[in-house]
């Protein structure tokens, strides 16, 4: 029931103007980086998505100061919507595949991700509506790596 | 398109309250405060406000020294260009059971709202701020560099001091709550007290009448209007997939960047055979910015390695980028600004060399 709210909160968002919209999807987990990296893929998995390549973010970061290494960025995508997507909408290329940063904080771990919301066109209705899944599907899978929804 | 998603959902939502109705009618007349902060705070106050990305809000001095009204106005401006967003969706029921919520971890009397202006001086207060408060607020009230607590990232002080002449703090701070920070400072933070440090009561005065005058000055953490900047930065190539990727690498390398992979966009997805030739990412690295970016905003990794793409559609064969120019506002960061400005001019100048 909880889920269906959230879900249709999310959709009533989705019709409000694009200013009030989340740019950045961010979520923190208590669990440990390694612990929290393996749950992440597993999670996107659960969505139905493949993850792609885990890229590595940290080379040499703690020869510069930065206390952890713990530092990547999970591509994923569904192999033929990104085929078909990226063909049919060649501006997204860019922006694809898609993917969510995670880093640890202390004993926490962070996850962020850019909302697709953001790169809907006006009079796209099919590009849009794949936007659209794509957030939801984003924002669901955050909301499983938060705390409160073990 | 969106309205039959909305009916559908409607539809879904409707079917399941058979369900559960009574949960439902819970959930309504009372917002969840601790759920509410777990979605939209934690991420960077921490889960128990101990601080990240985001200053703390669990210790007492901050507790009693700030106003329910403080909250929920921070709650609903935000911090322009400093990070913090701003919620101008929630409902007023929800903002109240954040703010009940916030108000759990250092139970007693908060700071009693009031509209009172504290009369000062403020050129006496400016002199005072320049002497007092600079090192750490910055020399226009800008803030320090970075932002919150420092847990991951090489930082001059624990926690970084917010900034002062952000329109969202001038909007939601009175005058009391300012000489309230000024008189007993934030213990557990490095704000101290500048009624110990031996200011008297009048230049405490005269420093928050200063501070009230940034209100005065246009707010210079502003970060813009996405709609000023598209998405990608794009040009055509004359030459074929292959030429303009080898062109690209030679392009960065000549600015100093290390090439950290080229791979197809299909990579991962499809068998080496099947993937499309015909759409080349290069990832490129340069240390020093890197670690500056991630110094600044560490979320900023999220479109880190550089990354320049050379695809063919109908034909033609388009170097494309996302926009730098974008990030400073996708992350409300005005510190990423200059970054921001600088990766832009890369990665025209590589994309320039790369389609000559
Ligand atoms: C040693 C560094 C340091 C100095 C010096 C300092 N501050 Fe602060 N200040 C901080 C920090 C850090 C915070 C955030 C405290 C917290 O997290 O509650 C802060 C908080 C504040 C706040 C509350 C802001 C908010 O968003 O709630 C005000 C107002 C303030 N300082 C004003 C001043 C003024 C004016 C001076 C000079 C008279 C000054 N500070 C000197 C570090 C400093
Ligand atoms: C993306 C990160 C981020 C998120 C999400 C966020 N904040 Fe903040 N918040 C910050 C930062 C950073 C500051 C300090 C701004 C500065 O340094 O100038 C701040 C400041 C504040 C302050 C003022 C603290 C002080 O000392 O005056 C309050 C109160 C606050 N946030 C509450 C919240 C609440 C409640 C939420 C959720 C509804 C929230 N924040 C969500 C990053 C965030």
């Amino acid at each position: 029931m909880m889920k269906r709210l959230t879900l249709l909160f999310s959709l009533l968002m989705l019709l409000t103007p694009a200013y009030s919209v989340d740019r950045l999807l961010m979520a923190r987990t208590e669990q440990a980086f390694p612990e929290a990296m393996l749950k992440l893929q597993e999670t996107i998995k659960k969505h139905g998505y493949t993850v792609s390549r885990v890229q590595r973010v940290d080379i040499g970061l703690t020869q510069f100061g930065y206390e952890t290494d713990k530092y990547r960025v999970v591509f994923f995508g569904k192999a033929e919507e990104i085929r078909r997507m990226s063909s049919e909408y060649p501006q997204l290329i860019p922006y694809l595949p898609l993917k969510i940063a995670i880093f640890a904080e202390e004993e926490d771990t962070l996850m962020v991700s850019f909302s697709p919301l953001q790169l809907m066109e006006t009079d796209e209705p099919e590009l849009n509506s794949v936007l659209e899944n794509w957030t939801a599907d984003l924002q669901a899978m955050l909301a499983d790596m938060r705390n409160d929804n073990e | 398109m969106r309205i039959v998603l909305l009916f559908g959902l409607l539809a879904a939502v409707l079917a399941g309250c058979q369900e559960g109705p009574a949960s439902a009618d819970k959930a309504a007349a009372r917002p969840d405060g601790a759920r509410l902060y777990t979605q939209h705070c934690a991420a960077c106050h921490g889960d128990e406000g101990d601080g990240g990305v985001g200053v703390p809000l669990n210790l007492p001095d901050f507790q009693y020294g700030v106003s329910d009204r403080f909250l929920k106005e921070t709650i609903r401006h935000g911090r322009p260009g400093r990070v913090m967003p701003a919620f101008p969706t929630l409902s007023d029921a929800e903002v109240d059971a954040l703010v009940r919520h916030l108000r759990t971890w250092a139970p007693g009397q908060p700071l009693t709202p009031t509209d009172e202006t504290i009369e000062g001086d403020p050129r006496r207060g400016k002199a005072l701020y320049d002497k007092h408060c600079v090192s750490c607020h910055g020399a226009q009230g800008e803030g320090g560099e970075g932002t919150g607590v420092t847990f991951s990232r090489p930082r001059d002080l624990p926690i970084i001091a917010p900034a002062l002449n952000n329109s969202g703090f001038l909007a939601a701070a009175s005058d009391k709550l300012i000489k309230a920070a000024l008189m007993n400072g934030r213990e557990g933070t490095p704000m101290p007290s500048f009624r110990k440090q031996g200011l008297s009561e009048q230049q405490i005065d005269d420093i928050v009448s200063y501070v009230r005058s940034f209100e005065q000055q246009p707010d210079p953490t502003a970060v813009g209007s996405a709609d000023d900047e598209p998405l990608t930065i794009s040009r055509e190539s004359p030459h074929s997939v292959e030429e303009t990727v080898a062109a690209v690498k030679r392009a960065a390398v000549g600015r100093n960047f290390r090439i950290i992979r080229t791979q197809t966009l299909e990579d991962g997805f499809f068998p080496e055979a099947e993937q499309n030739p015909d759409q080349v990412i290069v990832h490129f690295c340069n240390f020093d910015f890197l670690n500056r970016a991630l110094a600044i905003d560490p979320r900023v990794g999220l479109f880190l390695p550089c990354r320049v793409t050379v695809a063919k559609h109908e034909g033609k064969v388009e170097v494309t980028a996302i926009n730098p120019k974008r990030l400073a506002y996708l992350f409300n960061n005005a510190e990423l600004n200059r970054l921001c400005e600088e990766m832009a001019q890369t990665y025209n100048a590589i994309i320039d060399e790369a389609t000559f």
